[in-house]
């Protein structure tokens, strides 16, 4: 097992350095020029300089190169500085100071280095993401199972009715829909995120849940019915096998064949499903932080490509790549070790 | 004492021969029959249909210019918003109301239905192909199997949302030039969508052909001296098609929703030329006052994807002989 997660890990690192190098590739087409919105009265050859302060005069090869060390040597050397010098967990240890003012990958929107307003935008998306993904999972598991253990009773059919629906019904519809129906007819929650606001007593609290609200229904009722139909399927596999007729001649109680025995089993699937869809619901965290207006990684991608910020854009998309492949790696491994009848070697 | 045998024995009445009840009958029939049991299929199949032949046909039937402008005309509702507000400004001639330039709903809802389905078809097609082509590729080709599998799993871990943002921003201005404004943007969005969602189908069928190809009947037709390309097109291709069918279904139902979504951001089709998720996108902003210009095109892509996913649910159930006849 650990042979085998190791091997997944090191065959990873070429996926990733592939993956970045398209991308890398693809932004070197792009036709917008950084220089565009520079005065025409500056003459040729300072352009030529800021061109070069900007790093976008050297062949591709060589900014391919640079972009790496700074994402693979200089922005570890960063954090790692930051993680012994500020933070709370780490702050005990001697301040390492690795950094020693090298270039860091910095936005062409900004000027400022890529990464620090990454940091600055993942607790929103973390927040409203993850929150909507745990509530998404709890709501599904019990629809899931209930459903498959009666069968085409209403129940059954009206659970699945939803989750179809629920699964055919995209975000830019349903995020509008709600803000028309909850903050506009009804009032009761804010359409905007409000990400300044900051919570320091109950009243405060009340408003970043009420806020959180829409966003999260519109995630979850994705995240929903996608984990409820897995749930149901996986559950259905399983009720008709004979250890569940053994665990019921046995005299066990329903409660405990279910919960014990068919669910344990029938989580195996559910749960490298929901380890797989983790970069994909940052993936589609895109649109919904378009509506809500929160200021997450999603819309900081969404301006960083109107802006034509490819330092920006490169960054982000080869961190959603990091996600897909870090998760596909957990989702993997977790199938192993949950499923002895699974083997690697 | 025993008794003497009859020579021919009366034959016991429950045991008799009686001959087949029933004619003999194909799979397809088999497939219909079981696909007929299943209602939210037919009523998928059935409004799929329906939505097809509306965007069709419906040009002809409804004769007005979803680009005319009438701007004497702005701002009508649907004409039932009269039935419970008199006041509302209605008019018989432009039953779902008109924008905020006059252009009449209806005719634009079925103009963007006509390049959201003809964009979710194109896109579904191509994307079968290739995904056939590299799974049959894979399959039955041992020496390509290796590196065409690597090619499926690096395409299956790019982030396809940002990346399909990156390529519709980037290739527009080459691409608009090459095919005019709209053209440009249907072979981009087609394009870019079929490639980046062919890798579950390539899967599918090269599981599918890997277990057939090592089946006797192929074993048969390579005896009698068949040629690899006439055993993957005669004896291969049909026995994977219920699986593509499957995936075409999915395949329909994510192309019309990713058209929509590129289009709900900006990123789609020229802003003259309606699509569903574009239609949506401009009404965003002034939905309190005319909520009905959000919701008309959102429940056109929700019925229509609803109805894909259904015709995909009982397809799946259909094509499967497993579940088939129970």
């Amino acid at each position: 097992m650990l042979t085998f997660a190791v091997r997944r890990l090191v065959l990873a690192v070429p996926t990733l350095l592939f993956i970045s190098f398209v991308i890398f590739m693809l932004l070197q087409l792009a036709p917008g020029d950084p220089m565009a919105q520079v005065p025409l009265t500056v003459p040729p050859e300072v352009k030529e300089k800021m061109r070069q302060a900007l790093g976008v005069g050297e062949p591709p090869l060589v900014q391919y190169w640079k972009w790496l060390v700074q994402v693979f040597w200089i922005e570890p050397k960063v954090f790692i500085d930051y993680m012994t010098n500020s933070s709370t967990l780490l702050g005990w240890l001697p301040d390492t100071q690795l950094y020693q003012d090298e270039l860091r990958v910095i936005s062409w929107q900004t000027r400022s280095p890529v990464m620090d307003i990454v940091i600055q935008r993942i607790p929103q998306t973390l927040w409203v993401v993850g929150m909507a993904y745990v509530v998404g999972i709890l709501i599904a598991l019990p629809i899931g199972i209930y459903s498959a253990y009666r069968q085409y009773s209403v129940f059954d059919q009206a659970g699945t009715f939803i989750t179809m629906i629920g699964f055919s019904i995209p975000p830019f519809f349903t995020g509008p829909l709600l803000i028309v129906i909850f903050s506009v007819q009804l009032g009761w929650f804010p359409s905007i995120y409000d990400t300044t606001h900051v919570v320091n007593d109950w009243e405060s609290l009340k408003f970043q849940l009420q806020q959180m609200i829409l966003p999260v229904m519109v995630l979850a009722l994705q995240t929903t019915a996608q984990i409820s139909r897995y749930m149901r399927a996986s559950m259905l596999d399983n009720l008709n096998q004979d250890y569940v007729r053994t665990a019921r001649a046995k005299g066990l109680s329903e409660a405990v064949v279910v919960t014990v025995h068919v669910l344990r089993n029938s989580m195996i699937p559910v749960i490298t499903v929901i380890a797989l869809n983790v970069p994909s619901i940052f993936g589609g965290a895109i649109i919904t932080e378009n509506v809500f207006k929160v200021n997450g990684i999603g819309q900081l991608l969404i301006t960083a490509l109107f802006a034509n910020d490819l330092p920006m854009v490169m960054t982000l998309t080869f961190i959603f790549a990091v996600l897909i492949v870090l998760f596909n790696l957990i989702a993997d491994i977790l199938y192993g070790l949950l499923d002895p009848r699974i083997r690697y070697d | 004492m025993t008794e003497p045998v009859q020579a021919t024995p009366t034959p016991i009445e429950a045991l008799a021969d009686k001959g087949p009840l029933e004619p003999p009958r194909s799979q397809w029939k088999d497939v219909w029959d079981q696909f007929r049991k299943h209602k939210g299929a037919m009523f998928g199949g059935g409004f799929l249909l329906f939505i097809t032949l509306a965007v069709l046909l419906g040009p002809y039937l409804w004769q007005v210019d979803a680009q005319k402008l009438d701007i004497r005309n702005k701002d009508l509702r649907p004409i039932w918003t009269a039935l419970w507000d008199s006041g509302a400004k209605v008019a018989l001639s432009r039953p779902f109301g008109t924008d905020q330039l006059g252009r009449d709903q209806l005719a634009q809802i079925i103009q963007g239905g006509r390049t959201s389905m003809a964009v979710g078809w194109a896109a579904m097609v191509l994307s079968l192909i290739i995904g056939t082509a590299v799974g049959v590729m894979a399959g039955f080709v041992k020496k390509a199997d290796g590196l065409l599998m690597r090619l499926t799993d690096l395409f299956l871990s790019l982030p396809i949302l940002p990346l399909l943002l990156v390529a519709v921003t980037l290739f527009r201005q080459p691409l608009r030039e090459a095919f005019g404004p709209e053209g440009g943007m249907f072979v981009l969005i087609v394009g870019i969508i079929a490639i980046t969602s062919w890798m579950p189908t390539a899967r599918i069928v090269r599981g599918d052909i890997l277990a057939l190809k090592e089946r006797e009947f192929i074993l048969a037709a390579r005896s009698i001296g068949a040629t690899p390309f006439r055993i993957v097109q005669r004896h291969l291709l049909p026995n994977v098609l219920s699986p593509i069918m499957v995936s075409a279904t999915l395949g329909l139902a994510t192309a019309i929703i990713t058209e929509s979504a590129l289009s709900f951001l900006g990123v789609g089709f020229p802003s003259d030329f309606p699509t569903w998720g574009k239609m949506l996108a401009d009404a965003v902003q002034r939905m309190q006052q005319f909520p009905e210009r959000v919701y008309l095109p959102g429940i056109a892509i929700s019925l229509t994807v609803l109805s894909v996913n259904y015709l995909g649910d009982g397809l799946r159930d259909a094509l499967d002989p497993r579940i088939r006849g129970r």
